[in-house]
């Protein structure tokens, strides 16, 4: 019972928002709403079992994609009101096309025809916690897959460093060469000057 | 009761919210984008949900993959859109075609 009425609420609360962040005249809203749903999206996976899969979503969705997106939204100084001049006239045919599609998808649903094993009605209980099972899994049979994605990771990392750093001229940088080329005997100089005669420089 | 098919539900809800986004903020990169990340948010749904059903733990390390490869793309994208902004002082998509390589 506490189960179905947490499916409705989680479900509830990942597409109302979902609607929200195309619809929010405010891009900022937007981020918020998509941050709003990513967690509801991580509550329906926590009903599922999928505990691993929920952080990760709380973790790299929330607290690293959306604030990227935060940022991006915030530091750019964008007229989004003249960006939004087409929606009205998009709005019929872009539902027509999204009612098409949700149509198609609920057409396949009903013809698809699960294997004998899979009632579709209860989850099979775990032998193991879901955690442990993906860790095996990952660290056994998708290890190549999983490091692959390590390196996907860091190239776009490397990517987006090189793509938006610009070197600025009119910087006054430290050279380091030069500063470790000096020596004493150029920097330095010991003077004994007499008495009354002041130095010379 | 909740089966399966009530998951199934959900993301192409979401999938189809995500197709309208992008429909509808033609002129939008940055809407478009977090449009794209509901789509993939939608199949990531997907995969878990048959993943739990199925008693096979595959579909969760593919909808890990997934959640890297979005990850990865949100950061390039974006990078694309700073640049561009530097470089136009608009991120309408409209305006693109003028970079010809």
């Amino acid at each position: 019972m506490i189960a179905t009425i947490a499916f409705y609420l989680f479900a509830a609360l990942t597409i109302a928002p979902a609607f929200a962040v195309i619809f929010a005249r405010n891009p900022v809203h937007s981020v918020l709403w998509l941050i709003l749903a990513f967690f509801n999206a991580a509550g329906l996976m926590l009903i599922l079992g999928a505990e691993f899969i929920a952080m990760l979503l709380v973790i790299v969705y929330v607290g690293a994609v959306a604030v990227l997106f935060l940022f991006v939204v915030m530091m750019l100084d964008i007229d989004f009101a003249q960006l939004r001049s087409g929606f009205t006239r998009n709005l019929p045919f872009g539902i027509i096309i999204a009612l098409v599609l949700l149509a198609e998808v609920i057409v396949a649903v009903s013809a698809w025809q699960a294997r004998p094993s899979l009632s579709g009605a209860a989850i099979p209980a775990a032998t193991q916690p879901n955690i442990v099972a993906l860790g095996q899994l990952l660290y056994s049979r998708y290890l190549f897959a999983f490091e692959l994605a390590g390196l996907i990771l860091l190239v776009a990392m490397v990517g987006a460093i090189v793509l938006t750093h610009r070197s600025r001229g009119d910087l006054r940088t430290p050279k380091a060469s030069r500063q470790l080329r000096r020596r004493p005997a150029d920097a330095v100089k010991l003077a004994d000057p007499g008495v009354g005669e002041g130095m010379k420089l | 009761m909740i089966t399966l098919t009530h998951y199934l539900a959900v993301a192409a809800t979401l999938f189809t919210i995500g197709v309208l986004g992008i429909f509808l903020n033609r002129r939008n990169v940055i809407l478009m984008l977090m449009a794209i990340e509901l789509i993939l948010l939608a199949v990531n749904i997907n995969l878990v949900a048959f993943s739990a059903y199925l008693g096979d733990l595959t579909g969760q390390v593919l909808a890990m993959f997934v959640l890297t490869v979005a990850a990865a793309e949100a950061a390039i994208g974006l990078a694309i859109l700073v640049i561009f902004f530097r470089r136009r002082g608009s991120i309408a998509v409209d305006d693109v075609n003028r970079m010809r390589g």
